[in-house]
């Protein structure tokens, strides 16, 4: 592996961590785009990926959160029990449908929830 | 009837989750304010709890399919801790209203983002051919 495309993924890493600290997220937000824009990646390979790298970058802040005691781990067993099988069903429709439409559909969800988290 | 739509709201989350390489804490966080009564701060540490077996299934699933390169992955993963100290650390010293905006203007920004890689989808897929390994 060249220095160069180590650093690109060191730089990927820590804005994925910060995002990820910060806003209680996964930093998938953060990897998919940049994986697609600086390393030549494909969409699927990219989400993929993403999610490998999710996997220890939320283990490593949950227990950042929960030494600092802000971890509810019935509320969070509730939410993440059916969101295995969700992201099971996800993983197996992205194989199928094109993207292009989720993603539009994405964008609408996020803007709505952002609107909600804005007015108080 | 909260718990049944925190529920909904979590399977919703793992299967964006799946369909666009995120772990899904963009619908846990607010499935956990609005329907479980969490603060904010609170909300997105316990979404990280619930992130990380929906990510260790994502990646298995997603690897079945060849959609894994496990060492990249795992790089970003293993160099990630000085971020994520950074953010928590700022998570826990900022106003909760200020998380609140900073995670509303993070949601806008993905959206922006995500619409314009699909509008700019069908002008890269003319003009490139598969990127280099």
């Amino acid at each position: 592996m060249s220095r160069r495309r180590l650093l690109i993924l060191a730089a990927i890493a820590t804005a994925a961590g910060a995002f990820s600290g910060l806003f209680g997220v996964g930093g998938g937000t953060v990897i998919v785009p940049l994986l697609i824009f600086w390393l030549g990646y494909e969409e699927r390979e990219a989400t993929g990926t993403s999610l490998a790298s999710i996997f220890i970058i939320a283990a490593l802040a949950a227990a950042g959160q929960g030494i600092e005691g802000n971890v509810d781990v019935l509320k969070g067993v509730l939410i993440g029990v059916p969101a295995i099988a969700g992201v099971v069903a996800g993983t197996a429709l992205q194989q199928r449908v094109p993207q292009r439409s989720v993603s539009l559909l994405f964008a609408v969800l996020l803007v709505a929830v952002a609107v909600q988290l804005i007015v108080p | 009837m909260d718990y049944v739509l925190a529920a909904v709201l979590g399977f919703a989350g793992g299967a964006v989750g799946g369909l666009l390489g995120v772990g899904g804490g963009i619908l846990f966080v607010p499935a956990l304010t609005i329907f479980l009564g969490e603060g904010q701060l609170h909300a997105e540490a316990t979404s990280l709890l619930a992130i990380v077996p929906v990510a260790l299934a994502g990646a298995w699933r997603q690897s079945s399919y060849g959609n894994v390169r496990l060492r990249d992955g795992a790089l970003v993963g293993a160099l990630s801790p000085l971020g994520v100290l950074a953010g928590v650390l700022i998570s826990n010293a900022v106003p909760e209203r200020a998380l609140e905006l900073g995670f509303a203007a993070l949601l806008l920004v993905v959206a922006f983002q995500l619409a314009r890689r699909v509008l700019g989808a069908s002008r890269r897929s003319q003009r490139r051919s598969r990127p280099p390994r």
